[in-house]
């Protein structure tokens, strides 16, 4: 399998504090990757190198076969690499038959259209609709956002993702602060995402990585300490002495 | 070279009295988050009420500025109970309104109680005199604006930096919810902030009076002057504050000297010059 | 998977919507004749409403859809009357129909420039650069007398009759009609804007401009054209303005009727059309006989008006009645 997505040496410094030090990832069409890391290992600035909110020191992201390093998020959105918030956004107002209209329309290059409205383009509504029944949320299609119940929110916040159709999918945490009676309803719905999409999950909910993940990724401290199969990862010592490592202090601090 | 000088002495007095007006609003800015663009109308309260004291009441120069600043402190605090603490923590656009609001009433109600026509104040004698620097001869008005700008910045600088109640506005400007779990009471310092820079305003709006003349259009006139330092200087900053208010009363003096007829049109154009390229600020801080 | 029913829907949501549109299309229409024949000697003073009516709506697309806070879109406004206007009284351009294309021109171009502008900055950078356009729109108009007449105002302008048959008369009753059509094409126009996938697109950057980007929308591209379509609307008020009035002054570039622009907007109600058209009848009808009554307080009033909408009724006027009857609507179905 050739990489979809890849990244290559990573690096980025605040001042002189290294927080991505030499970081490689490549992933296949298909993957499902989990990174983990304990508090402070930089998977935000990961996810904000890689989605292109800041830029690198050093190394290279590249998507599809192109370079991408010196690329802003809304053109790495444009080539296919798409991630979901770890705290909802979403558009108050609005109704997520609009939210997913929009989306559709923009992977589309639609949405400057200036005349006729979504709701007369029916391949948009019924593409719509058809994300919204299968994420279980089509009886809510015209209901205002700030109305819905928050898990229902974050499934609204997964179908955003795949109506643009992506290549790679980075999923921040997509079940952080939903109730318990609705995580069984966001995990089916990413065991459901397309086969050919190839899937990084930042999560800390480790049954959950377990039950996704055909494939880990341990950062701490700003470098991958491990890379390899979920059984795999419990047994590593590196990866013990990180996370124990860290609580020890965490416990001597306190 | 007569000219140069006479700009320069110009320049920095008009900067300082920008800055004794403004720091007040840049202070409660970064402190209370809200857009204020009634604050030159209180600076236009203080010259009233010192015209008035000064020149159809006759009481002595610095009677009136006291008396300047006490009065606008007093109509301000009604003013804050009622109407700005409806709209702390609300819409940038719900601030905007609520004081561009209050600032039609308050030119309104001067112009009902003073007249359209602009009003001095007479100043002592000591100050209308010319004074000699052994090069050069400068106005005594001028050097009192300076002293009074130099005064104001350190005597601001030594309240927030030394003194426990400066600790407990820093705290509350950094992050209000934690100085108030810290036991900070935000709302009196909140209060008292808006008192002193309401204020300095007056007395800037005082002090001033001869380089930025009082009449009921005077809080429309000046409002993106003030606003703009804030906006240049950086909220809350006082050296921010004071680089702004130089750099404008540069611009402008140097723009009314030696093109009369475009000062205004410079001015503004250089009002978005500045901003254009430094949208956060002379200090870059992001929002 | 869309079922028979669901595909009714979408036919029928097209009908009701055409329904409403057609409604509002009727109301302005019936206001607009009952105007007409109730006020025959206001015809004036109706289409200078009908004229900052174009503005409001404009300042609408901006604020009220994009989230755009500015208090210097009159700029926009007296760029389409002084290209009008100078087109008429330097150019000899008499036709209106020209007229009224010039000034939609120069207010897209005002547009364009106070969008680029404005969009550089945001929250209290931004404020200023509005204030500052404005500011610097104004002097500009003042220093260039020899094309706009500085502070005596540019007069001169004859616009010929409309369509070569209907000549503008003394009491202002071609003007009046030439400028409710042009309110009713706009507003057709328009409510065909704010709900196309563009409109969402603004209301979008209007709730979460990060979310936009992260669906990979362009925020800045996207303001920038509704910057010029508003500056489009605002132009058409302007040459409405100068062609029923004949002479264009520096107040049309002032910040006191930014300012105005923005308080009718507030009190009709941002983010609805109808919001825009009802807050500016209300305010100016409320000046009228206000300034009748009593001239020198009306600032005051202004002021004193703008407070009790954003402690009263922050949603407007409209948004108000609107939220009223959604409320009653849920609660007996």
């Amino acid at each position: 399998m050739t990489a979809i997505f890849d990244v290559r040496n990573l690096k980025k410094t605040f001042g002189g504090l290294v927080v991505t030090n030499d970081v490689s990832l490549s992933m296949a069409p298909g993957d499902r990757v989990a990174l983990i890391g304990p508090n402070g290992a930089g998977k935000t600035t990961f996810v904000n190198l890689v989605t292109g909110n800041i830029l690198p020191n050093a190394g290279s992201v590249m998507l599809c076969g192109e370079d991408v390093t010196r690329l802003g998020p809304t053109q790495r959105v444009r080539r296919g690499l798409v991630r979901s918030f770890q705290v909802t956004r979403l558009f108050p107002e609005m109704t997520p038959e609009e939210h997913v209209a929009l989306a559709i329309l923009q992977r589309e290059g639609r949405s400057g259209r200036m005349f006729a409205s979504h709701r007369a383009m029916p391949d948009v509504m019924q593409e719509g609709h058809a994300l919204l029944s299968r994420l279980g949320i089509a009886h809510l299609a015209r209901h205002r956002v700030s109305e819905i119940a928050y898990g229902q929110q974050r499934l609204l916040e997964l179908a955003l993702a795949l109506a643009l159709k992506p290549k790679v999918l980075l999923l921040d945490e997509p079940a952080a602060g939903v109730p318990q009676s609705d995580t069984a309803r966001i995990e089916q719905a990413i065991a459901d995402l397309p086969s050919d999409l190839a899937v990084l999950m930042i999560e800390h909910d480790m049954d959950l990585v377990f039950r996704f993940a055909k494939r880990v990724v341990v950062l701490a401290a700003g470098e991958i300490i491990f890379d390899g199969s979920p059984d795999a990862v419990t047994k590593d010592a590196r990866v013990r002495q990180a996370y124990l490592g860290s609580y020890a202090d965490a416990r001597s601090v306190a | 070279m007569q000219t140069v000088f006479s700009i320069g002495v110009d320049a920095f007095a008009y900067g300082m009295v920008l800055f004794v007006i403004s720091i007040g609003l840049s202070v409660t800015m970064g402190l209370m988050r809200v857009v204020n663009l009634a604050h030159g109308a209180f600076a236009m309260i203080g010259g009233y009420i010192a015209s008035y004291a000064a020149r159809d009441l006759g009481l002595a120069y610095a009677v009136a500025v006291m008396l300047a600043i006490a009065g606008t402190i007093l109509i301000a605090i009604p003013v804050e109970r009622l109407l700005y603490r409806r709209i702390y923590g609300q819409s940038e656009l719900t601030q905007v309104l609520m004081t561009i609001g209050i600032t039609f009433c308050i030119i309104g109600i001067a112009n009902y109680v003073f007249g359209p026509t602009l009003k001095t104040i007479p100043a002592p004698d000591a100050l209308r005199q010319p004074i000699s620097l052994g090069f050069r001869t400068v106005s005594a008005h001028r050097l009192f604006v300076i002293a009074c700008g130099t005064a104001v910045a350190l005597g601001l600088w030594y309240f927030i930096e030394r003194t426990a109640f400066g600790v407990k506005m820093r705290a509350a400007v950094d992050n209000a919810a934690m100085a108030a779990a810290l036991g900070v009471r935000t709302e009196v310092v909140y209060a008292v902030s808006f008192a002193v820079a309401v204020g300095l305003a007056a007395f800037g709006g005082v002090v001033g009076a001869e380089l930025l003349p009082i009449e009921p259009y005077y809080a429309l006139r000046y409002m993106v002057t003030f606003l703009v330092v804030v906006s240049v200087g950086g909220a809350g900053s006082i050296p921010g504050a004071l680089a702004a208010c130089l750099l404008l009363g540069a611009i402008d003096t140097t723009g009314r000297y030696l093109m009369p007829e475009f000062g205004e049109f410079f001015f503004y154009l250089a009002v978005i010059a500045i901003v254009w390229l430094f949208p956060r600020g002379l200090a870059g801080r992001a929002e | 998977m869309l079922s028979g029913s669901d595909t009714l829907s979408v036919t029928g949501d097209r009908r009701a919507r055409l329904t409403r549109d057609a409604i509002g299309v009727l109301v302005i229409l019936a206001l607009g004749i009952a105007g007409y024949f109730l006020f025959p000697n206001n015809l004036a003073l109706l289409t200078r409403i009908t004229a900052i009516a174009l503005l409001v709506l404009s300042l609408d697309l901006v604020t009220g859809y994009c989230g755009v806070a500015t208090l210097g879109h009159a700029a926009l406004f007296g760029a389409g009357a002084y290209g009008a206007a100078i087109a008429a009284a330097h150019f000899g351009i008499a036709d209106p129909i020209a007229m009224l294309a010039v000034g939609i021109i120069a207010g897209s171009i005002a547009g364009l420039v106070s969008g680029v502008v404005v969009l550089r900055a945001h929250g209290l950078p931004q404020l200023v650069l509005s204030i500052a356009i404005i500011h610097l729109a104004h002097e500009a108009a003042n220093k260039a007398s020899g094309w706009t007449g500085g502070s005596d105002g540019l007069a001169g302008i004859m616009p010929d009759a409309v369509f070569g048959l209907w000549q503008f008369d003394l009491w202002g009753r071609t003007a009046y009609v030439f400028g409710i059509v042009l309110l009713i094409v706009v507003f057709v126009l328009l409510r065909q804007i704010v709900r196309s996938p563009f409109g969402m697109l603004c209301r979008g950057i209007r709730q979460d401009p990060v979310r936009i980007r992260a669906m990979g929308g362009s925020v800045h591209g996207t303001l920038v054209r509704m910057y010029i379509i508003s500056g489009a609307v605002a132009g058409a008020g302007g040459a409405l303005n100068a062609i029923s009035t004949q002479v264009v002054g520096l107040d049309s570039l002032s910040f006191t009727l930014s300012a105005e622009a923005m308080v009718m907007l507030v009190l009709g109600g941002t983010g609805s059309l109808y919001g825009a058209l009802i807050g500016t009848l209300a305010f100016l009808w409320f000046e009228d006989v206000v300034s009748a009554a009593n001239p020198f307080h009306w600032l005051t009033i202004v002021g004193a008006l703008l407070i009790a909408v954003v402690l009263f009724a922050p949603k407007g006027l409209y948004g108000s009645l609107a939220s009223y009857f959604e409320h009653r609507g849920r609660k007996n179905p």
